[in-house]
């Protein structure tokens, strides 16, 4: 079977499970909303503090509901060792790790579909005219978190203290894609906005490397 | 005792497995030390030995889930002995019930079979899967979510998703475990089935197991090496018997 056929059926698995509870789903865009509303209390920001600022608390707000939402991607396949089950199957591993992905990009593109207009309101940032292109960074950002944290999510299930270890390994090793992130995302919330393409490119540039060391590494990072 | 014959009933050739001094370990600690056997396409063995003697990660090891610290698993196709089989073509071969179901609570028992189905990328899914179900009684069942089931109930489901692509060889973790009374005649009746049709079975249990007068030959395991081999044509009973006085 084909790895995009046994990363489509894994898929299916994935969204059933979580649609079915929306544990996972409703607990990460609480915590993303809170996490916003709670800056804008304690900075109270004028409207141009919030371009100024804007970027980096949203984009804090999607790496803490990551780390967040990222941490039981594996750790739930230990309960009843389905991970052994998929492990026995005739399936590349690499089709385990991608359907987690796309499972994870896009539970946290839905969670970012609640929060930016949220934040558009709470820090009076105008979102006119520049959705595209800030739809285009949202993308790449949220590739680049969600393949990277689903990586780390493999490695740290196996560790006894993996919910704190996941937040540990990952929030380093995101702080390139999180200044290209907000980078880009300021351009945006600017007077005169203009896309940087040169923060836009590191982004993407960030994604294919994360994408290639996982597909690279799939087979050490799905064994026991 | 068994005969090695070259095809089955269903014409699907036996596969049989060779361990070449399997060593494993876990940090210092050797859970498997130098094991070396040969098990035959059609064999029925009981794996037996006391806790930690390290049947289960012999087992692991046999369903590729655990790599060896040295040595190797081999599984050899009767049609061509010299020939092993790569991973990919030997999982489609192999079927396991572990400790654990392996399977999603929160699916119901059709779609933790369906899924599985899928993945072995079998024909007919759906007549298989109401089929697999049926056969294990829980057929009434079939749309309740696995959480909701007995520990009996998971059992069989286990058993079922592990025989729902056809293996051909059958590795089994105590799987009697938590099995009723109709479980257990239900088990039995399908593993004497499996052994009919030359279904290489390894199986872990005790020595009480009913399941175990199926047996063609035991294994006894202590502390990660082979203590006791009634061997490939010998008779496992007088072994077993042994071990059931000492039970």
């Amino acid at each position: 079977m084909s790895t995009a056929r046994s990363c489509a059926i894994l898929l299916g698995k994935e969204l059933r499970l979580e649609f079915r509870t929306r544990e996972l789903l409703s607990a990460t865009i609480v915590f993303a909303l809170v996490i916003v509303v709670l800056f804008s209390f304690a900075f109270d920001p004028t409207a141009a503090e919030s371009r100024r600022y804007g970027p980096g608390l949203l984009w804090i707000s999607f790496l803490f509901a990551g780390s967040l939402m990222l941490n039981p991607s594996f750790a739930r396949e230990r309960l009843n060792d389905t991970m052994d089950a998929l492990r026995l199957a005739p399936i590349s591993p690499f089709a385990i790790l991608s359907a987690k992905m796309l499972a994870n990009l896009i539970f946290m593109s839905l969670v970012e579909v609640v929060l930016v207009p949220v934040f558009s309101v709470l820090y009076n940032v105008s979102l006119a005219g520049v959705v595209l292109p800030l739809i285009l960074v949202l993308i790449l950002g949220t590739i680049g978190l969600t393949v990277t944290g689903t990586v780390f999510s493999a490695i740290s299930s196996h560790a006894r203290l993996r919910e704190l270890l996941l937040p540990l390994l990952l929030l380093p090793i995101l702080t390139p894609l999180l200044i290209a992130a907000v980078e880009a995302t300021a351009s945006l919330f600017v007077e005169q906005p203009e896309l940087d393409r040169t923060w836009v490119a590191l982004l993407a540039g960030f994604d294919i490397v994360f994408l290639t060391a996982s597909w690279l590494l799939c087979d050490y990072l799905i064994e026991e | 005792m068994p005969a090695t014959r070259s095809t089955s009933r269903s014409g699907v050739s036996f596969l049989g497995v060779s361990f070449a001094g399997i060593e494993k370990r876990f940090g210092s600690f050797f859970a498997l030390r130098g094991i070396s056997l040969q098990i035959h396409s059609g064999e029925f063995v009981a794996l037996l030995g006391p806790n930690g003697a390290g049947k289960t990660t012999l087992l692991r090891t046999a369903a590729l889930l655990a790599a060896p610290t040295r040595g190797k698993v081999q599984y050899t196709n009767s049609e061509h002995p010299g020939q092993p089989l790569d991973p990919s073509a030997t999982k489609r071969q192999l079927g396991m019930v572990g400790h654990t179901t392996l399977l999603y609570d929160e699916l119901t028992a059709a779609e933790n079979l369906t899924l599985f189905g899928q993945l072995y990328g079998l024909d007919d899914v759906s007549a298989r899967v109401t089929n697999a179900l049926g056969t294990c009684g829980l057929g009434s069942r079939a749309v309740s979510l696995v959480r909701t089931f007995s520990r009996g109930m998971r059992q069989r489901l286990a058993i079922a998703r592990a025989l729902l692509h056809g293996p051909r060889v059958l590795l089994l973790d105590e799987p009697a475990a938590g099995l009723d009374r109709a479980g257990l005649t239900w088990f039995s009746a399908t593993l004497e089935n499996l052994r009919k049709d030359g279904c290489t079975v390894i199986m872990s249990t005790h020595a009480r197991n009913e399941s175990l007068e199926l047996a063609t030959r035991a294994i006894v395991l202590a502390a990660g090496t082979v203590q006791h081999d009634s061997g490939e044509q010998g008779d496992p009973r007088p072994l077993l018997a042994a071990l059931r006085a000492d039970a």
